[in-house]
């Protein structure tokens, strides 16, 4: 026991004062996840609320021909401003980017109007252009309301119900709840968190085998009157602490973005206090011994640190397999899937943050065959450490 | 003291160790000689456990190297070849978290350290961290660690490589010191006048057998060579002979 803790120890004092494996370890992995996640979620949010709310500038080209049009624009938050002084300018000044949208109500709008002829306006705009594209499919709504407004009030007129023109009317109803409609979103968010628990460790683990030899550390350390097995497990633990506090980290670096991020607007109220946050991380727990010890063994195989990275970066990417296989799919949480470490987790997860009734089950069988295989992954490097191979 | 008899090691189809026996007495200085991958550096690792002889034995103090190597490993302190240290801790927690692995009482841990520190002239960068050390500075701490916890048989593999004249000297006071402790000290190296002006004997190999081993005046006299770089070759030359 002593050995062990003396390992565990001297590793986790090792770990710290390297400056820049810690920053990747406990920078990297929980603040990167979060950040990327907020700026997704931010500009969503800002391209959801400009559709609705925001008022949208509009170069009109003869205004003067048009005073009930632009008045309706302007009731529908379309400030008409001045477009370029002669209609040939609007194609010009909407290819050199100069506006994204103009519109031109030519001189004989009026009268077209007056006689029922389809009076014609023109809309150019770039459609390569995305931000061009939103906002003159705006304008281009806007059009079409007037349209229906003009061809409902020429209808009345002539004594019909302006009804007859809308033989169906589709009403759409959205069941998801917002924390429902939040776990799509947030789906991804799991990965993250496995993510960053993987790094917390990965450097220790490459360090335990591939590190150890390449500083030439290893071969005195193992002349020492210690069993193998006993300065393995210290440095597993090690590395498991680490991991544990890299995904501590990331789950509250992401309860406090969504704390600030304007949710509510998306239609999402996902169920993430903290609370759920402590679940969250017990739930996770099983996976760092698992992650530990793939990563120590996959490392162990390598000649030299350079070559364990390239390893272990394939390792960070694994878990997301499972989960990526079953989103495409869009596969409903099932028993078999409890057996499958990090898909388990994720689908938990998913369910809690949709604040849906969480199966004790499926809970327990996730912590026990993670647990589980963790152990038995472990107890492979262990026996691997014995190896004479082992020194390279 | 140190048994070997016997020993074969082979790395895939490079037979590097064949039938390789000597003795290293306590309280005498034994030196392996040899030239470049004569086998020198294989046969030490068998000797503190870390590779398992193909055939033969070796013992550390009556503990065999491969049924009983825990035993075995309490009993010696080793310096391996290229030895490296742990870059982000001073040399003091380097040295004391080796004392604490060989299972060294807490109480006496501060003053066995201190103790090696003051042996090993190293007061001077004690406590710094070792990132950036000089190759003879990390040798002094490499060696503090592996003396720490007292052993009666110390093995150095090539020790004075990459060492300036002042280092190599101390390392030699040192190793005359625990000579005169009692100790069984066994080292290799590849150059004749440094184990001439050290050992009490000599075992020189090639080609993983065992040319001669023998006194220095022994070797002078089989190999019928009063210069002693020529006595080496000569003694190399006899194995190759064969």
């Amino acid at each position: 026991m002593r050995t062990l803790f003396t390992v565990f120890f001297k590793e986790i004092l090792d770990n710290i004062r390297d400056r820049r494996t810690l920053a990747s370890a406990l920078i990297m992995g929980p603040i990167f996840g979060p950040v990327m996640f907020a700026f997704v979620i931010n500009m969503s949010i800002d391209r959801a609320l400009d559709d609705a709310e925001s008022t949208m500038e509009l170069p009109v080209i003869g205004q003067e021909h048009a005073p009930n049009l632009m008045r309706f624009l302007e009731s529908r938050n379309i400030d008409i401003v001045a477009g370029p002084d002669r209609a040939g300018g609007a194609q010009e000044a909407v290819k050199t980017g100069l506006h994204d949208v103009i519109l031109v109500v030519p001189e004989g709008f009026g009268e077209q109007l007056a006689d029922t002829i389809p009076a014609r306006v023109e809309l150019y705009s770039d459609e390569a252009n995305s931000q061009g594209e939103k906002e003159s499919r705006r304008a281009r709504y806007a059009l079409q309301a007037y349209n229906q407004q003009l061809a409902a009030i020429r209808i009345t007129a002539r004594g019909i119900n302006p009804s007859v023109l809308r033989p169906i009317n589709v009403d759409e109803i959205d069941v998801s709840t917002p924390s429902g409609r939040s776990a799509m979103l947030l789906g991804m968010m799991s990965y993250f968190f496995i993510f960053a628990l993987l790094m917390g460790g990965m450097y220790l683990a490459i360090d335990t085998t591939a590190g150890e030899r390449e500083r030439g550390s290893l071969e005195p350390l193992l002349s020492l009157p210690v069993t193998r097995g006993r300065l393995i497990l210290g440095k597993i633990l090690a590395t498991c602490v680490f991991m544990a506090a890299s995904l501590m980290l990331s789950l509250l670096s992401f309860y406090v973005v969504l704390e600030f991020m304007p949710l509510e607007q998306l239609g999402m109220t996902p169920n993430f206090t903290l609370p759920v946050v402590a679940a969250a991380f017990l739930l996770l727990l099983p996976f760092i011994l698992l992650g530990a010890a793939v990563m120590t063994l996959v490392a162990s195989f390598t000649k030299s640190y350079k070559e364990a990275q390239t390893w272990l970066s394939v390792v960070l990417v694994a878990p997301t397999l499972p989960i990526l296989i079953v989103s495409i799919l869009t596969l409903r949480p099932k028993l078999e899937f409890m057996f499958i470490p990090s898909l388990s987790q994720h689908l938990i997860l998913v369910d809690m943050v949709k604040n849906e009734p969480i199966n004790g089950l499926h809970v327990a069988i996730s912590v026990i065959s993670t647990l589980l295989l963790g152990a038995l992954l472990t107890w492979v490097c262990a026996r691997l450490y014995r190896r004479e191979g082992l020194l390279g | 003291m140190i048994k070997v008899d016997g020993i074969h090691k082979s790395f895939g189809k490079v037979h590097a160790v064949r039938g390789v026996s000597f003795g290293a007495p306590d309280g005498k200085i034994t030196g392996l000689l040899g030239p470049n991958g004569a086998g020198k550096s294989t046969t030490l690792r068998v000797l503190y456990t870390v590779l398992k002889p193909d055939q033969g034995s070796a013992s550390i103090d009556g503990s065999d190297v491969v049924t009983d190597s825990l035993s075995a490993r309490q009993k010696i302190g080793a310096l391996p070849h290229g030895a490296g240290l742990y870059p982000q801790l001073t040399a003091r927690e380097n040295i004391a978290y080796y004392a604490r692995l060989c299972g060294l009482d807490k109480s006496e841990i501060d003053d066995k350290v201190a103790g090696m520190i003051t042996m090993l002239e190293i007061e001077d960068f004690a406590d710094r961290r070792t990132k950036g050390f000089s190759q003879g500075q990390r040798t002094k701490i490499s060696l503090a660690r592996a003396l720490v916890h007292d052993p009666q048989n110390v093995i150095l593999d090539e020790p004075t490589n990459g060492l300036d004249v002042m280092a190599t000297r101390s390392l030699r006071r040192l190793i005359l010191k625990l000579k005169d402790a009692g100790r069984c000290v066994l080292f290799s190296s590849h150059v004749m006048q440094e184990v001439a002006a050290l050992c009490d004997d000599i075992c020189i190999i090639a080609n993983g057998q065992v040319a001669i081993d023998d006194s220095i005046d022994g070797i002078r006299e089989r190999t019928g060579q009063e210069d002693l770089e020529e006595a080496f070759v000569t003694a190399i030359q006899m194995v190759g002979d064969e």
